[in-house]
C-alpha cells in the first residue's frame, strides 16, 4: 500500500522536474542567443567601417575631427569618447560623496527613518524617465548655467549634473546594502575599544565596505556612459573637444542618436555610428569586468 | 498538478511569443510586397507600410487615417525613423513607401536610387530664425555663409548690435540642414567649435528663443512669435514667395515607392495628391501644396517654370 502510494506521488514530480528544467534551459538559451546576436550584429556593422570602408582604427580612436558627410569624410571620434568619459566620471564625482553620505545616514545614524522613508524616495529617482531628466535639465539647469557662467549653459557641466542625479539611486542603494550587510561584530568591536561613532564609520565601516562602494560607483558610471536621451538634450552636440565645461560638446551616445535615423543603412556614415556603438559596448564589458574584479576583492 | 499546469502554460506562452515575433516579421514582409488587388467592384485591398521622415510623418499619419476610414480594405501603418531609414527601407523592400525630406539620389547610391519612383506630395519652406532680441531682420546669402562658416561671429558685423552669434544647428544628416545648406548657403558647412546641434525642430526653436544672440533655421510650420524670422536677400519666407519661386529655400516632401506602386499604394498616393488633402491637411499642418507650385526643381537643384 505504502509503496504504491509513494510511486503515485513521485511520478508527477519527475515530469515537473523535467518541465522546469527544459523551461529554464530554454530561457537561458534565449538570453544567451540574444546577447550573442546583439554582439555579433553591432560588431559586424561596426567593423565594416574599418574593413569595408577603409577607415583606420587609430584614426577613429584618436582623430579630433568628425565630418562624416564631408569631402573627404573624416571620422575622428575622440571628441565623443572624451565627452562620454568626462561627463560620466564627473557625474560619479558629484554623485558618489552624496550617495555615500546618504547611505551612512540611512544605515548608521537614523536606520529606522532612513530605511523606511528615505530609501524609497531615493529609489524613486531611478523610476523617472530619462526624457524627464533631459527636459528638466534643458529648462532649468541650462538657463541657470547660462546666466551664471560664460557660454551657452549647454555642455559637460550640465550633462554631468543631470547624470549625477540619475545615477544617485544606483550608488546610494548599493552603498546602503553594503553598509547594512556589515557584520555587527566589527562595529561593536570598534565601539568596545572606545572609538566614537565617526571614528567607527571612517576607520572601520567605510574601509571594509570600500569594494562594494566602488562597485556602486562603477555601475553608476556604466549607467551614465550608456545614457543617451537626457545627455543629448543638454550637451549641445558639437563634435569638438570643448575648451570649457560650459561649451557645447558630444558624447558617443548623443552622436549615435542624433544621426542614426537620418543616415542610410550601409552608408559609411551609418557604419561609423555602429563603430561608436561598438566602442560603447566594449566599454560596458570593461565596466562589467571591473565590477566582477571588485566583487572578488570584497572583504566581507 | 497545479504547478505542472502553470509550467505548461508558461511554456505555451513562450512559444506563442516566439511565434508572435515570427508573425511580426511576416507582417513586415507583407508590407514590403502588399497584396493589393483591384476587386471587380473597384474595392482595393492591401496593406501599406510608410516609414521615414519625421517632418512628413504628421501629414502622412493624418491623411492615412482619413483614407482608411473611406477604404476599409486597405490598412496603412506610418512610422518615423528619419529620411535615411525611410529610403533604405523602401529600397530594400521592407517598407512600401519611404518618406523623405531629400531626393533619394542625395542619400542612396545611384543604382539603389534608380529603382525608386518619386511622389512629391508637399513642399516645406525653411527660414533662418534668430533670437527675438537680435535687431537684424534681413541677411544676404553671403552674410549667412559667413555666419555659418564662422567668419562672422558678432552681430555687429552684419548690422546688428554688439553681441556674440550663437549657432543652433541641426545634425549633418538632417534633411532640413541639407536643404538649408544647399539652397540658402549653396555650400556644405562644418560643425564649428561651440555650436549647438539639436535633432528636433522643437528643441532648436526653444534654444533660439532662450539663447541670446542665437541663430538657427526652422521649417515654416514651426514658426511663431517666440522666434524672429529674418528675410533672405530681402525676400520674406512666405508661402506665396515660395510658390512663385522668389524665395529659394524650400524642399519637396517625397514619398518613394520601389518601382511603380501597386493598386492599394497608388490609391493612397492619389488620395495624398487629391484636393481633399492638398487643400486640407497639407495647409492645416503648415506645408505648402505641391499642386500650387509654379516652379519645379529636380534632384540637382535646377529650377524650371
Amino acid at each position: 500500500m505504502a509503496q504504491s502510494f509513494e510511486r503515485q506521488k513521485a511520478k508527477p514530480h519527475v515530469t515537473e522536474e523535467w518541465v522546469g528544467r527544459v523551461y529554464t534551459l530554454l530561457c537561458i538559451f534565449l538570453l544567451v542567443a540574444t546577447i550573442f546576436s546583439m554582439v555579433y550584429f553591432v560588431a559586424s556593422r561596426g567593423l565594416t567601417t574599418f574593413f569595408g570602408d577603409g577607415v583606420n582604427v587609430l584614426e577613429l580612436l584618436t582623430g579630433i575631427k568628425w565630418n562624416p558627410e564631408g569631402e573627404p569624410a573624416v571620422f575622428g571620434a575622440l571628441p565623443f569618447i572624451f565627452g562620454s568619459f568626462s561627463t560620466s566620471i564627473l557625474a560619479a564625482l558629484i554623485s558618489a560623496p552624496l550617495g555615500f553620505c546618504a547611505a551612512v545616514f540611512m544605515v548608521e545614524i537614523a536606520p529606522r527613518f532612513g530605511r523606511k522613508y528615505l530609501q524609497p524616495v531615493i529609489e524613486l529617482l531611478a523610476g523617472i524617465p530619462s526624457v524627464v531628466y533631459g527636459f528638466v535639465g534643458l529648462s532649468v539647469i541650462v538657463p541657470l548655467f547660462r546666466d551664471i557662467f560664460p557660454g551657452q549653459g549647454l555642455g559637460i557641466a550640465a550633462g554631468a549634473l543631470v547624470l549625477s542625479i540619475m545615477i544617485l539611486p544606483t550608488i546610494t542603494t548599493i552603498a546602503t546594502d553594503a553598509l547594512a550587510g556589515l557584520p555587527s561584530g566589527l562595529k561593536e568591536g570598534s565601539y568596545a575599544l572606545g572609538s566614537t561613532r565617526w571614528q567607527t564609520i571612517s576607520r572601520i565601516v567605510l574601509p571594509t565596505t570600500l569594494p562594494a562602494l566602488l562597485t556602486g560607483i562603477v555601475l553608476g558610471i556604466a549607467r551614465a556612459f550608456g545614457e543617451a536621451l537626457a545627455v543629448q538634450m543638454v550637451i549641445g552636440n558639437a563634435p569638438h573637444i570643448p575648451r570649457s565645461l560650459f561649451e557645447s560638446t558630444s558624447t558617443l551616445t548623443s552622436a549615435i542618436t542624433l544621426s542614426m535615423g537620418n543616415t542610410a543603412m550601409g552608408s559609411v556614415h551609418n557604419n561609423a555610428l555602429w563603430s561608436l556603438a561598438l566602442i560603447l559596448m566594449l566599454m560596458t564589458f570593461i565596466f562589467v569586468f571591473i565590477v566582477r574584479w571588485l566583487e572578488g576583492r570584497s572583504k566581507i | 498538478m497545479k504547478k505542472t499546469v502553470v509550467l505548461i502554460m508558461a511554456l505555451v506562452l513562450t512559444f506563442a511569443l516566439a511565434a508572435c515575433g515570427k508573425d511580426n516579421n511576416g507582417g513586415n514582409d507583407n508590407g514590403a510586397s502588399p497584396t493589393g488587388s483591384a476587386a471587380p467592384g473597384g474595392d482595393v485591398k492591401g496593406s501599406i507600410l510608410a516609414a521615414g521622415s519625421s517632418a512628413l510623418q504628421p501629414l502622412v499619419d493624418q491623411a492615412s487615417k482619413k483614407f482608411m476610414d473611406k477604404n476599409s480594405g486597405i490598412s496603412i501603418q506610418v512610422q518615423g525613423g528619419g529620411s535615411g531609414q525611410g529610403l533604405t527601407q523602401v529600397a530594400e523592400g521592407q517598407a512600401t513607401i519611404g518618406n523623405s525630406d531629400v531626393f533619394a539620389e542625395e542619400k542612396l547610391d545611384a543604382d539603389k536610387a534608380k529603382g525608386l519612383v518619386d511622389h512629391q506630395v508637399a513642399v516645406v519652406g525653411i527660414a533662418a530664425v534668430v533670437n527675438p532680441e537680435v535687431t537684424v531682420d534681413n541677411l544676404t546669402k553671403q552674410q549667412l555663409i559667413d555666419i555659418f562658416t564662422g567668419k562672422v561671429t558678432n552681430w555687429k558685423d552684419v548690422g546688428g548690435k554688439d553681441e556674440k552669434i550663437q549657432i543652433v544647428n541641426r545634425p549633418k544628416s538632417s534633411g532640413t540642414r541639407a536643404t538649408f545648406e544647399k539652397y540658402a548657403l549653396g555650400e556644405k558647412t562644418e560643425d564649428l567649435q561651440g555650436s549647438i546641434q539639436e535633432d528636433s525642430s522643437g528643441t532648436v526653436k526653444k534654444l533660439v528663443k532662450e539663447t541670446p544672440g542665437a541663430i538657427g533655421y526652422l521649417a515654416l510650420s514651426y514658426l511663431d512669435d517666440s522666434v524672429k524670422t529674418v528675410k533672405y536677400e530681402g525676400v520674406e519666407a512666405k508661402e506665396e514667395n515660395i510658390i512663385n519661386g522668389t524665395y529659394p529655400v524650400w524642399a519637396y516632401e517625397h514619398m518613394y515607392t520601389k518601382g511603380e506602386p501597386d493598386a492599394a499604394t497608388k490609391a493612397f498616393l492619389d488620395y495624398m495628391m487629391s484636393d481633399d488633402v492638398q487643400n486640407g491637411d497639407v495647409v492645416e499642418l503648415g506645408y505648402i501644396s505641391a499642386n500650387k507650385m509654379q516652379v519645379k526643381r529636380d534632384a540637382e537643384g535646377n529650377i524650371s517654370k
